[in-house]
């Protein structure tokens, strides 16, 4: 439990629980959609603050837990060959595959290099001219832009050593899935604020409308948090649904258009499997066919991929929020950060990790419920 | 790598044909690409992503969120470097 007198102005945060508390009737479930709003509640309490009845639905929004075990895979598999240099973002390092990881073999021996922009891996290319630099093309849409420019500067440049393993996915359509499963009990939605500082909000009106689900654009600090939990569930009291944005100072509803621009280039719409979801029509990106030869996955033979999740992994139910990390025999025993089984364990945006972060323990959670 | 990091831009020049920017995040400096906010003059508050400012953001708000961003475990030096996280320690 955490309390209010912690927030940066603990006055304005109570201001807005008040209200929030004063806003609700009837009991309601919201989704965060991003990893980075997931840690904030789960790190600051605000679960814990909100009324009984109001709860707060943890979403599918961090890139490194729905990355197929397939790509994954796939990764290890081009990672190993002796010729290959392989560029990542740090976090899908520890992602367990089906038999290794990308840290486990770098630790073997393989040439695994952690990079902090695909710009890095380019680089790498221009100055090893006599290996393969790949770079694993990872996200949601807040990183395709940088893919995009990486992949044209590519081109550009006319390199013949480097490529990229893509396995972007795109937010609105798994918020379509969600609401499609009849398992779904997601009254309305947080938007991701950073995927819409490059996408805008235009994409999500048409499934506010269909759905009947409030979609609050918002940021991810504590006061933006409550802010758009207020904003939403005004909305569900009064029988709205539609697309607001708490995120004024940083999100337009137009986005960034040169960013759409270089995404649309490079890349095309494609179905994709997410990690412990399933597939999901149109909910990925895949390189455009202008683009085509930079694509890791036919420069480079992998062979059939088979998968195998672990037994005692439930990083599916987490993912589409019907289950919490603690529901999870193996949470804080058999799978840490230390030791991860699932992906939402591994990287700082994933579920598990923030309820293991913030010190989440099946006692104390299990306190909780029967408070509220 | 989905959480954007706020910084000032200190320099820009042409890369490559690119829009090439170095940008401090309290003390990191970071070569970042500003292709996408062509607007972008010296001094002013971007918001990062792996390498690209998307957007811009005052003074303050930017180092109101640095802060909050600092309080992640890992997440500073997951975007910037290992040398980040230390830098940011509270």
């Amino acid at each position: 439990m955490k309390y209010v007198d912690e927030y940066r102005d603990p006055i304005l945060a109570k201001q807005l629980i008040v209200e929030i508390n004063a806003a609700v009737t009837r009991p309601w479930s919201l989704m965060e959609v991003c990893g980075g709003q997931t840690h904030t509640i789960v790190r600051q309490g605000i679960d814990d603050l909100l009324p009984a009845g109001l709860r707060m639905v943890h979403g599918p929004g961090c890139p490194v837990c729905v990355t197929p075990l397939e790509l994954i895979d796939k990764a290890c598999a081009i990672a190993a060959r002796p010729d290959v240099i392989f560029t990542s973002y740090g976090d899908m390092l520890r992602v367990p595959g089906s038999h290794t990881d990308l840290l486990s073999l770098k630790a073997r021996g393989s040439d695994v290099r952690i990079v902090y922009s695909p710009m890095d891996a380019l680089r790498m290319a221009i100055e090893a001219p006599d290996r393969q630099v790949v770079f694993f093309a990872v996200g949601f849409e807040t990183t395709a832009p940088a893919n995009a420019m990486a992949v044209i500067q590519a081109k550009e440049l006319g390199l013949r050593n480097f490529s990229v393993l893509v396995s972007h996915v795109l937010v609105p359509p798994a918020m379509t899935a969600l609401l499609e499963d009849p398992e779904c009990g997601i009254d309305a939605f947080l938007a991701a604020g950073h995927v819409c500082t490059v996408m805008g909000w235009r994409e999500y009106e048409p499934i506010a409308e269909k759905y009947h689900v409030p979609i609050v654009v918002t940021g991810f600090e504590p006061l933006d948090l409550l802010e758009g939990i207020l904003m939403a569930v005004r909305q569900l009291e009064a029988g709205q649904a539609t697309v607001e944005n708490q995120y004024i100072r940083a999100v337009q509803r137009l986005g960034n258009a040169h960013a759409q621009e270089a995404i649309s280039r490079v890349f095309a719409v494609t179905d994709r499997t997410w990690r412990g979801v399933g597939s999901i029509p149109r909910s990925g990106l895949t390189l455009a066919a202008d683009y085509a030869q930079f694509d890791a996955t036919t420069r480079f033979d992998v062979g059939g991929i088979e998968t195998a999740e672990h037994p005692a992994c439930i990083a599916g139910d987490i993912l589409r929020g019907v289950k919490v990390p603690t529901d999870c025999t193996a949470y804080g025993t058999l799978c840490t950060p230390r030791l991860p089984l699932g992906a939402p364990m591994v990287s700082s945006e994933g579920t598990c990790a923030a309820f293991y972060n913030a010190g989440r323990g099946r006692q104390a959670v299990a306190a909780s419920t029967a408070r509220s | 790598m989905c959480l954007g990091i706020p910084g000032r831009v200190t320099s820009i020049a042409t890369a490559d044909g690119l829009r090439m920017g170095i940008v401090d995040f309290g003390g990191v400096r970071k070569d970042v690409c500003l292709s996408y906010v062509p607007e972008t003059e010296i001094g002013d508050y971007v918001v990062v992503h792996v390498g690209f400012a998307i957007s811009h953001l005052d003074e303050v708000e930017a180092l109101r969120t640095l802060e909050i961003i600092a309080t992640m475990p890992g997440a500073l030096a997951q975007e910037l470097g290992p040398a980040a996280d230390a830098r940011f320690a509270i």
